[in-house]
């Protein structure tokens, strides 16, 4: 085995294979195919799910392809059983999938949890749709970005990523595997119903540009081996799977090293809610992901994630040819929150506009880190409509001391 | 008829006793009889995986020195299935409960019957909600006291191995406590059997139920399975009108049947697509 982050290639034969079943290495596909495309190089052998719109298409592309590569494809009787047996088949030693859309997301809340609570590693794909309840189907939205976050009782942090392309719908998924094996921890991959089901062109990644992180093995015998006991300063333990010598109890109570529960413990439990926080938190610079663009030297900046970002470069490129000295930050990794990034734009820039696909929520973390000499101003576009540029550049040029545009939300 | 000798020690975590349970209490004789028959199997525990959801008996895979994954309420068999699915090599064997399996887990249970999915689900019925203090349950008999229905449970409850059966389960039996010998050999079966296995054992709840409903000693709980439970050999006697009147729970081995199993035709599949591609290959 290599080093500790467990980084190693994928051997050879698996990735032929696999491209041999994916077929043309450049193709047109929908965002939804791609997660199941990037899932399966990323060595996912299990997938679980309910059909739900806009994200059905990743489990009937995976109903399709998996038994041909050997792994296990199976329709579950709703989302709650289908985390469930994602947790499960994890726990049986594979690299576990589900997909679904804001109603089957709020079912899968609670093993979510049991998920970052057992230290499970596993992927999420959320394709958003708008909300509440069953709302509108077949529209794109942006609500779930605190679901994600909060959407669990208790404490805990979890990893998301958001695409805003079918190209990164693929790397994106592909990263969540790596990702989830790193930090022994679900991903959730936040799409929404316009990414999942446009079509654009996708290019299978080469053999050299795909890393495979493994799954931590114990390195002690047997019977020294305490599942839920850190061995380095990722504060991740190495990870035996049930079929081995490493006996392993696994439980959502709050539990020793050893994994068996202690429930009454002050100390026992506030040492492992904070390892499981931290395990995520201290490794926030090595997850932040974003894409900066026209930033030197903005004077005022968009902030901006999935679907809505291809219209926010649009309107940050066309105030540029006029003059403006606008600036692009695109957030891909959401959670944890890329803080730093954040901060730093708020002490350039004097205004700060985020367009959102919900009456606004990662605005409200934005504020909290930003200093009061920045504006932040919330553009919400609910309904399932995606912004248009001239909104977006519209916002960057208004004083937010003026008044609200006519029908605008004030957040 | 069993290994007297055995030292059941050697299967359990002796650091988490004292156990959970109440004095009493017939969870702890479930596990005694679950793991001689996994003894007389000779089950490999490192290849075995004990699952469960939440409540009393859901608690039964700690004190075994072997896999377990104690879940979420009502979730045990979902998980299971995502196990056995990804690693069909694994024995897996569910704890649950009444509450667990039928009300907040009925869909799973009824699902995975139908899958026909190689598992054995031990359900331990004390026809109340033990841990949280003694609520009704699908289970709960008409009339019965619980905190939740003070004047009389007035909720027709379930009759859980009717319900498997209906579903699909292809190995079903129900056994009250204090039929060892025959609790234990239908264990053993069910783990044995490919396919789904459910095997119902009604267990005394002295704290949450049977105190509560005048059964307070072992002999009164003992002549209420003796007067509401019917062999099954006795009741296939019964003429149609007297089995349709019948209002006690059959025991015994109530279904053994052969039919397609999930992981093995799944296997089949894969090999038959594995066969497929390679005659495209060679072609």
């Amino acid at each position: 085995m290599p080093g500790p982050a467990g980084v190693v290639q994928m051997d050879k034969a698996s990735y032929e294979q696999i491209c041999r079943i994916l077929g043309e290495k450049r193709s047109f596909l929908q965002g939804d195919v791609a997660c199941a495309y990037g899932a399966l190089l990323a060595g996912c052998d299990f997938f679980a799910g309910y059909p739900i719109t806009p994200a059905t298409e990743t489990a009937e592309t995976l109903a399709r392809l998996m038994p041909r590569l050997g792994g296990a494809f199976v329709q579950m009787e709703d989302e709650i059983a289908s985390i469930a047996a994602v947790i499960g088949a994890s726990w049986a030693g594979s690299r576990s999938l589900t997909a679904t859309s804001g109603p089957g997301f709020s079912l899968m809340q609670e093993n979510i949890g049991y998920a970052c609570m057992s230290e499970t590693p596993c992927v999420i794909v959320n394709v958003q749709r708008s909300g509440p309840s069953t709302g509108q189907p077949t529209e794109p939205a942006q609500g779930d970005m605190m679901q994600t976050r909060w959407g669990s009782h208790g404490d805990y942090e979890i990893i998301a990523l958001a695409p805003n392309s079918v190209q990164e719908c693929l790397d994106m998924t592909l990263l969540a595997f790596n990702l989830a094996e790193e930090y022994r921890n679900p991903v959730v991959v936040l799409t929404d119903g316009e990414v999942g089901h446009m079509r654009e062109k996708v290019i299978l990644p080469e053999y050299d540009e795909i890393a495979f992180t493994a799954r931590r093995q114990p390195t002690v015998a047997p019977a020294d081996y305490l599942p839920f006991q850190s061995v380095d300063e990722s504060l991740v333990p190495p990870m035996a799977t049930f079929g081995t010598a490493y006996r392993t109890y696994v439980t959502g109570l709050t539990h020793k090293e050893s994994g068996l529960p202690t429930t009454d413990d002050a100390v026992a439990h506030t040492r492992l809610i904070t390892r499981l926080v931290e395990k995520i938190t201290r490794h926030r610079v090595e997850l932040t992901r974003v894409e900066e663009q026209f930033l030197d030297d903005a004077e005022v900046a968009v902030i901006v994630y999935g679907i809505t970002s291809r219209v926010a470069l649009n309107a940050v490129r066309t105030l540029r040819q006029q003059g403006v000295k606008a600036g692009y930050l695109r957030l891909i990794g959401i959670w944890p929150f890329p803080e730093e990034k954040v901060r730093q734009l708020g002490e350039r820039v004097s205004r700060i506009i985020v367009p959102e696909m919900n009456l606004g929520q990662l605005v409200h973390r934005i504020r909290e880190l930003v200093p009061d000499s920045c504006q932040v101003s919330a553009l919400p576009s609910i309904g399932g409509r995606v912004h248009l540029p001239a909104e977006i550049s519209s916002a960057l040029m208004t004083d937010r001391k003026s008044p609200e545009p006519e029908g605008q939300h004030h957040v | 008829m069993f290994n007297k000798a055995l030292n059941i020690h050697k299967y359990l975590r002796r650091d988490m006793y004292p156990s959970i349970f109440c004095v009493g209490c017939g969870i702890g004789s479930v596990l005694n009889h679950t793991l001689r028959a996994v003894d007389e199997l000779k089950m490999d525990m490192d290849k075995s995986v004990f699952v469960s959801g939440i409540g009393c008996s859901s608690r039964l895979p700690g004190y075994i020195d072997g896999n377990g994954l104690h879940t979420t309420h009502g979730r045990a068999i979902a998980f299971a299935t995502g196990v056995k699915l990804a690693n069909p090599e694994l024995n897996v064997i569910i704890f649950t409960g009444d509450g667990d399996c039928a009300a907040i887990g009925g869909n799973h249970l009824i699902h995975a019957a139908r899958r026909n999915l190689n598992l054995t689900v031990i359900e331990m019925n004390n026809f109340n909600y033990g841990m949280t203090g003694g609520q009704t349950s699908p289970t709960t008999p008409l009339g019965s006291n619980t905190t939740t229905s003070p004047y009389g449970n007035f909720e027709e409850p379930f009759d859980l191995a009717d319900l498997v059966v209906g579903a699909g389960a292809t190995f079903v039996a129900r056994w009250p406590l204090g039929y060892p010998y025959e609790t234990i050999a239908c264990i053993k079966k069910g783990i044995a059997h490919q396919g789904f296995s459910f095997i119902e054992i009604l267990i005394p709840c002295p704290t949450g139920y049977t105190d509560k409903n005048d059964l307070k000693s072992n002999k009164e709980i003992w002549e209420w399975y003796r007067g509401n439970t019917i062999l099954r050999s006795k009741y296939k006697l019964l003429n149609e009108q007297e089995q349709d009147q019948n209002h006690k729970l059959v025991i015994g081995e109530l279904r053994n049947v052969q039919r397609k199993e999930y992981t093995t035709e799944w296997a089949k599949l894969v090999n038959r697509l594995r066969d497929e591609q390679d005659r495209v290959d060679d072609s």
